[in-house]
């Protein structure tokens, strides 16, 4: 079932849902990547939140009109209307006033919000129009969606695609140095209205898929998996499009498994998925990989401590070290270190005595930049270097 | 008595038309409180000029209020006589190393290219001769092999230069550079001062907040002791005295200076 689901066996519409929340999906990854790393993702929940009273304004306006209010066309415009005042609202609060951008997030946030779901109770009291339908804005529905909302949702992606390939640079620079950029020229003001322009789009045409309380997770959780994954800003914006078109296209697939799941909350639980996946196990900033790097350094440290320690005679008190002693056949169980252990012992004390000349010795500034107490000197300073050290560690003997 | 305030107006249009950045009056507040106060500054072309004055005297602030990183309440900015607008491309930035994420995914050279992004524009395509610029730039700030790391894993030095090298490849006229040795090793202080000297030789205008009062005389042909006002401003020789650091410092000029015997004058 699952497997007819992810090879679009499983009829017309879910078929369209599956590529709808696919192309959402990388929308959403790409243009959230970059309110990620400008550290902006909180605006994307003021912006979300803030189409609901759009929504309900638009549909009384074309109930007014003598129409339905259904056309999903004049809600989503009344959504991104309001949206559009909502974010101006945030920056407006943000920059005239002593609000930080936190509290000004959270008061645009739950006054839209708030004034949203009045509107859609008082129009559920109304006679007039078909209000069936209206609360799936909240939680998304991808039921009943059309070839035309597929359509949209594609032309929607490709614009997004197009202008982020188009501003990668000014974006990429007011993320990484805002000031930099200000002082070459670019608007920084400019940037970020076409950043949140970019994410404002998205969300509106997100809204019938996930939903405005969900369309945030789309935005933010493939951006932030996909920085465990690079190191490079260009390499997030792709994984991130690919980790929410994947998400999108998994998810819509699994809950049309089934008559019971929801697509929109699938689609996150999806992408939550292929994020605890990746802060576990990415290979250079994942939980697992950090905790083995600190176990590591730890015992290369007790293990040169242990050494120092045998060089100078030193009884070793740890556990821990004795047994990384042991275990690497340096020391006896009762401590006497082994032939083995002697020399390693002597070499480590010599590394320690070159490293404390070299880090007295202004000439060698740049080497002694490398002191970490474990890093071997014959890998920092050429042999020839050495024997100049070792020259000034016999020194005072010759003189006495 | 208007003939004269003619002739004084047609000699600074001629002195800022001859500078390469030239600052009139210039005032910025932060609420009611100015963090600098009607300030004057001419550089001199060919010159390495320092501004120096106590913590809170608004030397960053100053820089980017000439900058127009910020907008200041009164005053105004000439480059090369013409409008900031106009000759924007002419003047590089270095700012102060703590202010960016060091965390960012970027690489060295990503950043290097950083500088560029003026020139090639929205769409402009990267080339052969760009990768050059930036594997030269990286070069002279003997960084060259370290193009391919990520920015974090730099050290506080290493970062001041990646930031110089970015500036170099913006191929500029002036250098303007904020706590360009604030946290940085000895080393690194020796590469700057070599690189900015260097682009000094070459006829460019240096511009760079300082903090360590004994290397002044050291690095630099002109300084400006600033503390909301221009206390005094010229040639090192004539301007960095005794005299005009205990007007700039007030009674803290004694804990300020490191070396009493290098003060000039």
């Amino acid at each position: 079932m699952l497997a007819d689901a992810l090879l679009l066996q499983l009829g017309y519409n879910a078929t369209l849902v599956a590529i709808g929340a696919c192309l959402l999906g990388i929308a959403s990854g790409v243009a959230g990547t970059f309110l990620f790393l400008r550290k902006r993702a909180l605006v994307s929940d003021a912006i979300s939140h803030a189409t609901l009273p759009g929504v309900g304004l638009a549909f009384v306006i074309m109930v007014a009109m003598g129409g339905e209010g259904r056309s999903l066309l004049g809600l989503l415009l009344g959504a991104g209307v309001s949206a559009a005042i909502g974010l101006l609202c945030v920056q407006w609060l943000t920059r005239r006033t002593r609000l930080g951008e936190d509290a000004a997030i959270g008061a645009v946030l739950s006054v839209f919000f708030g004034f949203g779901v009045v509107m859609l109770t008082v129009i559920q009291t109304m006679n007039a129009g078909r209000q069936a339908g209206l609360e799936s804005f909240l939680l998304g529905s991808t039921a009943g969606m059309l070839r035309g909302d597929a359509i949209l949702l594609a032309a929607s992606a490709a614009a997004v695609l197009a202008l982020v390939l188009i501003l990668r640079r000014p974006l990429a620079l007011a993320a990484f140095d805002p000031g930099y950029a200000e002082a070459t020229g670019w608007s920084l003001p400019r940037i970020d209205l076409a950043m949140m322009g970019i994410v404002l789009v998205v969300t509106v045409v997100g809204l019938k898929v996930v939903g405005l309380i969900l369309i945030v997770a789309l935005l933010i959780v493939p951006a932030v998996t996909a920085r465990f994954w690079t190191e490079r800003a260009d390499h997030v914006v792709i994984i991130a499009g690919i980790v929410g078109g994947l998400s999108g296209f998994v998810g819509a697939a699994v809950s049309a498994t089934a008559p019971a799941l929801p697509t929109g909350p699938i689609v996150v639980l999806v992408g939550f998925g292929i994020f605890l996946f990746s802060l576990l196990f990415s290979p250079r900033r994942g939980v697992l990989a950090s905790v083995l790097t600190h176990l590591r350094y730890q015992r290369r440290v007790h293990v040169r401590q242990g050494l120092l320690a045998l060089a100078q005679g030193q009884p070793i008190y740890e556990t821990l070290t004795q047994r990384l002693l042991t275990r690497a056949g340096l020391i006896l169980p009762d401590g006497v270190p082994t032939a083995e252990g002697q020399a390693a012992a002597s070499k480590a004390l010599l590394d320690e005595t070159r490293w404390a000349i070299v880090r007295g010795d202004q000439a060698y500034a740049l080497a002694a930049t490398r002191y970490d107490g474990l890093t071997p000197i014959e890998t920092v300073l050429t042999p020839d270097q050495l024997i100049e050290i070792d020259t000034k560690i016999s020194a005072p003997e010759v003189v006495a | 008595m208007n003939l004269t305030l003619v002739t004084d107006r047609d000699t600074d249009q001629a002195v800022r038309a001859a500078s390469p950045l030239a600052v009139r009056g210039m005032t910025v507040s932060y609420g009611q409180t100015p963090a600098i106060f009607s300030v004057d500054m001419t550089l001199r072309a060919g010159a390495m000029t320092a501004i120096v004055g106590p913590n809170g005297a608004g030397k960053s602030t100053l820089l980017k209020a000439a900058l127009g990183v910020i907008t200041p309440l009164a005053g105004s900015v000439t480059v090369f006589g013409g409008t900031m607008a106009d000759m924007r491309d002419r003047i590089a930035y270095v700012p102060q190393r703590a202010s960016v994420d060091w965390d960012f995914p970027v690489r060295v050279i990503d950043v290097v290219m950083m500088g560029m992004y003026r020139q090639l524009g929205l769409l402009g395509r990267v080339r052969g001769r760009h990768r050059a610029l930036a594997r030269d730039c990286l070069d002279r700030v003997g960084m060259a092999d370290f193009a391919h790391r990520q920015i974090g894993q730099l050290s506080g030095g290493q970062q001041q230069r990646v930031f110089l090298a970015r500036a170099l490849a913006q191929e500029a006229d002036i250098y303007v550079l904020d706590e360009p040795f604030a946290g940085v090793d000895a080393a690194t202080e020796k590469a700057i001062v070599a690189v900015l000297q260097g682009l000094r030789d070459a006829g460019k205008t240096v511009l760079a907040v300082h903090h360590d009062l004994a290397t002044v005389p050291d690095y630099f042909d002109d300084v400006v002791l600033l503390n909301t006002q221009v206390v005094a401003a010229g040639p090192v020789a004539d301007t960095f005295t005794e005299d005009n650091l205990n007007a700039a410092y007030g009674g803290r000029l004694t804990t300020a200076r490191a070396d009493p015997e290098s003060v000039a004058g």
